[in-house]
């Protein structure tokens, strides 16, 4: 009788487990689906204002909706310098937290730290907008950059980036506003990679009487360059496609390209943001999908090589490295 | 052979002085120190603003009334709040099998190549610009499928947003389902549907509650994605084919606006939001401390 009920049960059970395993695998092929669908789209509905204006639309910086002229160049140079800004910045910072949390920071010390790090991570984009907007752009207007102006400012050549009126929703403002969000998900990977580097490595540099400076630079960071380069690449990947924070303190009025980190700007995220909804010809339309278009592609070419890099580190055999 | 003499042959460097190494080691110590200090206190800093500038805002009347129109002061942002809710709903009913089902597939069915580019196809659309996402749902949802802003094209953004952290923590969570369960439930004749549907999944059940939740509280806070899709609205609406309010569209309105009422009301609606993300995370804590009781 049991063989019976058995035979039964595994009767029935076969059946309903291939039936699971093809509804498993159809929910697992949707995000295939989505992302091959999201590519195509963003491409077909940018594909008239890329055949209309080809390379000019990368390397012109007009941007007027009236007669139909598009090029993108500020747009680019903007996100550009602001994601560069924010990177140049947010690494060194990210680093130092990443090495705390990793060797210096005393073990009851390690999970609180961490823990409000990675809250960093969980505020939303149009918070940090607010508080830019509110706090951060009027204390760059007031105080940090007339600072800037008259000590960086007279510096020769630098001192371009630092001249003009200081307005405080600049790129500047922008650039420092994604540095800070862009801090935890460079802190946490960082950290992430300088732990997978052997403790026989850290433990042979002190053995040898270095001090714990030399074993970090000696025997930590050659070890964990590619990941920490592809930490720094997920945090750029990041910084490109940040929308709301940037909108709110770039300015968001021009097109015109100057070194000074003072000059009102746009990224291609912001633009996308605030004309979307004022699109009203298929030509604008399409030039403003083409700037999402844009930014899709190269965020995904910078996601596939920050991952190859981390994982690389992380994953890799031992000893391959110096 | 003396330590220092070492060093210097292992390092190549001439410079061995001991108190300048030391004071070097000293020196790059304090700056650690500091990068630390200084992601704690650009933390502490936000929150202090946004509850100082936010807690005047909050009274009975700004979570049950609407918007007002211009300038006129009063009201409340109750529609964003109901709408936030709405989406977020929606975009748990589809987000959430998808992602999970993506977690289970590459556990527990794949292998290889195949598994390979699913998985890496996840940490794609995580990495996704989310305002991207905004303008493709507007394309083929706005546009062709619902012909205006709606509720439903905002849930959609929201739940492809969700798509990528569903199932890397429900990945991450079954992975860590010891297979001694599977096989002595395998063992026992129990088919594989039903013992990943009733010994890993509910082995694992803490950990893809904090996934899910984790999701929720990241769509929560998305707003580049809901201007182009759910656009925002002044009025209670419970129509998911309509324009739909959302906590971030109506922070994003009122900062930008120009009067003080509606500054103030920004910074109330940031304390909401950030309360209603942190009440998720704290949820989630008493959900894991529980679970993990019982097993016990």
């Amino acid at each position: 009788m049991s063989a019976e009920l058995l035979g039964q049960s595994r009767g029935s059970s076969h059946q309903g487990d291939s039936l699971f395993e093809r509804s498993i695998l159809s929910l697992a092929f949707v995000p295939v689906g989505l992302l091959l669908l999201l590519v195509a789209l963003l491409w077909y509905d940018a594909w008239p204002a890329l055949a209309r204006y080809g390379v000019r639309f990368f390397t012109t910086n007009t941007w007027d909706p009236v007669f139909e002229n598009f090029g993108a160049a500020a747009f680019i140079y903007g996100t550009v310098i602001t994601s560069l800004l924010g990177l140049v910045i947010a690494t060194p910072l990210a680093i130092g937290a990443a090495l705390f949390l990793a060797a210096y920071a005393p073990e009851w010390l390690q999970g609180p730290v961490a823990f409000t790090i990675e809250l960093l991570a969980a505020i939303p984009s149009i918070i940090y907008g607010l508080w830019g907007f509110f706090v951060l752009a009027p204390l760059m207007r007031s105080t940090v950059e007339p600072f800037l102006k008259e000590t960086l400012g007279a510096i020769p050549i630098l001192g371009a980036l630092f001249s003009g009126p200081t307005i405080g929703k600049d790129l500047l403002t922008a650039g420092l506003i994604l540095a800070i969000m862009i801090l935890p998900t460079i802190t946490s990977i960082s950290r992430e990679v300088i732990r997978s580097v052997p403790d026989n490595q850290r433990e042979g540099m002190l053995g040898l009487g270095a001090t714990r400076f030399e074993m970090i630079r000696y025997a930590v960071l050659p070890y964990a360059r590619p990941g920490l380069i592809g930490a720094a690449i997920l945090g750029l990947a990041r910084a490109l496609g940040e929308t709301m924070a940037v909108t709110m303190v770039i300015g968001n009025s021009s097109t015109r390209i100057t070194p000074s980190l003072f000059t009102p700007g746009y990224t291609l995220a912001s633009v996308i943001a605030n004309q979307f909804t004022e699109a009203d010809k298929e030509i604008y339309f399409s030039a403003i999908v083409a700037l999402s278009l844009v930014l899709l592609l190269v965020s995904l070419v910078l996601n596939v090589m920050a991952r190859v890099l981390v994982a690389r580190t992380t994953r890799g055999p031992l000893g391959v490295r110096n | 052979m003396e330590a220092s003499t070492v060093i210097s042959l292992t390092l190549g460097k001439t410079d061995t002085s001991l108190k300048r190494r030391k004071l070097v080691d000293q020196i790059f110590t304090i700056l650690v120190v500091l990068s630390a200090l200084i992601g704690v206190a650009i933390l502490a800093l936000l929150l202090f603003y946004i509850i100082l500038r936010g807690a005047p805002a909050l009274n009975v009347a700004f979570f049950t009334e609407r918007p007002l129109p211009y300038g006129e002061p009063g009201g409340g942002v109750a529609p964003a709040i109901l709408g936030t809710l709405q989406m977020l709903a929606v975009a748990a009913l589809l987000g959430i099998p998808i992602g999970l089902g993506t977690g289970i597939y590459l556990v527990e069915f794949g292998h290889g190549r195949f598994a390979e580019a699913i998985r890496f196809t996840v940490d794609l659309i995580a990495g996704l610009p989310s305002i991207s996402v905004g303008v493709f749902v507007w394309s083929l949802i706005v546009r062709h499928v619902i012909g205006n802003f709606a509720g439903l094209a905002g849930a959609i953004a929201l739940a492809i947003i969700m798509v990528p952290i569903v199932a890397r923590t429900a990945e991450e969570m079954l992975r860590l389902v010891p297979d001694t369960l599977r096989e002595a439930s395998l063992a026992l004749g129990v088919s594989r549907r039903r013992t990943i549907l009733n010994v890993v999944l509910p082995t694992a059940r803490t950990g893809l509650v904090t996934g899910t939740v984790l999701a929720l509280a990241r769509a929560g806070g998305e707003t580049a994605p809901l201007l182009l899709t759910a656009l925002g609205n002044q009025f209670f609406n419970f129509d998911l084919l309509q324009p739909m309010a959302a906590l971030p569209i109506q922070i994003y309105n009122y900062a930008v606006g120009p009067y003080e009422d509606w500054h103030t009301k920004a910074w109330g609606a940031s304390l909401v939001l950030i309360g209603v993300i942190a009440t998720l995370s704290l949820l989630t804590r008493w959900a894991t401390s529980r679970s993990s009781f019982k097993a016990r």
